[in-house]
């Protein structure tokens, strides 16, 4: 199983990154192996559809589960589209905290865009 | 005959485009200008100029539509959209009408020819005769589309002036797409600022556009008095010749605030707006024999 998780820094030690589209890396992460992988986010500098990129992203990446601070109604279409499972950070400040919350059923699931319209 | 073309625009909000450009519209002597309000977002040139809408069409962009029994799911669609439009997640292809600027780039790629176009509307063209004999039109974007440039594109496509009848264009705030697909293609840019520190902010970014539009350049300094000298110094370092000066005054921000033209409010603007388009026409005459 893989899910990505949006960090400020390349790797697994990072803390989280609370913004989805505009977060600085997508970190491929195997929760139970914690084997892992950064993806440079290019989304951060898009000028529109920065969301739709990152759900792009992790739709090819095939994973199975999304975790960051909030999803805006085009990313939430397109990872739900993707049938990719959607969690919140909640309080977790580093990428270690979330996964074991993850692993643990703790985190809060998705079920509905978390934050409004750019346009 | 060649119709000359005008654009007024500010960078800032509020400065005083509507109220320069229609005035100047009014003050025709003889074969009264065609006038298009490319401020579509928000037009106001009507409250001043009266049309009547004799014509209207709907406008919009070609938005793709995925048939998905001959879709591969080979995501060359989404990676050619520059504007992440259009996203293949798995097994599905989810176009976001929203995003999309109409480009036919997705359809275009498609090597199972899964994509056609359809008409997405997202504003309407409205025109008829107004004030003065002046022919007026507009585009007026539909509440919640984000994308103005394709009404004013087609707005300019549709609303065509009479042989050597001058068109001016009354373009939104700002200094990006919308302003400069109100500008592009135009003789003469026609620049409406305060002499403010914001005023003067704006002006510097609008002259930029203009330049990099490679259009002449003239300023209208508008609630003349107020402020500081930022922007006429600015002018002088730049060469950016000053055309007219409304002061700030109260009679006149009254009548405005109720719709009537500066040159009904104070008729004396009228051969004002007369010398400055007389000085527009001269100047575009030199810049045809130097450029020739």
């Amino acid at each position: 199983m893989k899910i990505i998780i949006t960090t400020v820094s390349p790797n697994i030690e990072s803390e989280v990154d609370p913004r989805f589209g505009r977060g600085a890396y997508l970190l491929e992460v195997d929760p139970d192996t914690l084997a892992w992988q950064a993806h440079p986010n290019s989304g951060v500098s898009a000028a529109g559809g920065a969301g739709i990129q990152a759900a792009q992203l992790a739709a090819n990446q095939k994973v199975e589960a999304v975790i960051s601070g909030d999803f805006g109604p085009n990313a939430f279409n397109a990872l739900n589209a993707a049938g990719i499972s959607m969690y919140l950070f909640g309080s977790c400040r580093t990428v270690r905290e979330a996964l074991e919350r993850f692993k643990a059923g703790q985190l809060e699931r998705v079920g509905a865009p978390t934050q409004a319209k750019h346009h | 005959m060649i119709s000359l073309r005008v654009a007024v625009a500010s960078g800032k909000g509020g400065t005083g485009k509507t109220t320069v450009s229609t005035s100047l519209a009014l003050s025709f002597a003889s074969e009264p200008p065609l006038f298009l309000d490319c401020d579509v977002e928000a037009p106001d040139a009507h409250l001043f100029l009266k049309p009547t809408f004799e014509r209207r069409q709907e406008v919009g962009i070609l938005i793709p539509q995925v048939d998905e029994a001959r879709c591969a799911h080979c995501g060359r669609c989404a990676e050619v959209c520059q504007y992440h439009a259009i996203a293949v997640l798995g097994e599905k292809a989810l176009v976001f009408p929203q995003l999309c600027h109409g480009c036919g780039s997705c359809a275009l790629v498609c090597p199972e020819k899964a994509i056609t176009e359809t008409l997405a509307v997202i504003g309407v063209l409205e025109s008829g005769p107004a004030a003065a004999g002046v022919h007026f039109a507009r585009g007026v974007l539909n509440v919640g589309e984000p994308m103005a440039t394709p009404v004013i594109r087609q707005l300019k496509q549709w609303a065509a002036p009479q042989p050597g009848q001058a068109v001016i264009i009354d373009a939104s705030p700002g200094t990006s797409c919308p302003v400069v697909e109100s500008a592009r293609g135009v003789d003469f840019l026609l620049l409406v600022t305060e002499p403010t520190p914001f005023g003067l902010h704006d002006l510097r970014l609008a002259a930029q556009v203009g330049r990099a539009l490679n259009l002449p350049i003239g300023v209208v300094i508008n609630r003349d008095g107020i402020g500081d000298n930022g922007v006429a110094e600015f002018c002088a370092a730049e060469g950016l010749p000053i055309l007219l000066r409304i002061p700030f005054d109260r009679a006149i921000a009254a009548g405005i605030a109720r719709g009537r033209p500066l040159v009904e409010i104070c008729p004396e603007y009228t051969a004002r707006f007369q010398e400055l388009w007389a000085w527009i026409v001269e100047q575009t005459r030199q810049v045809e024999r130097g450029g020739a």
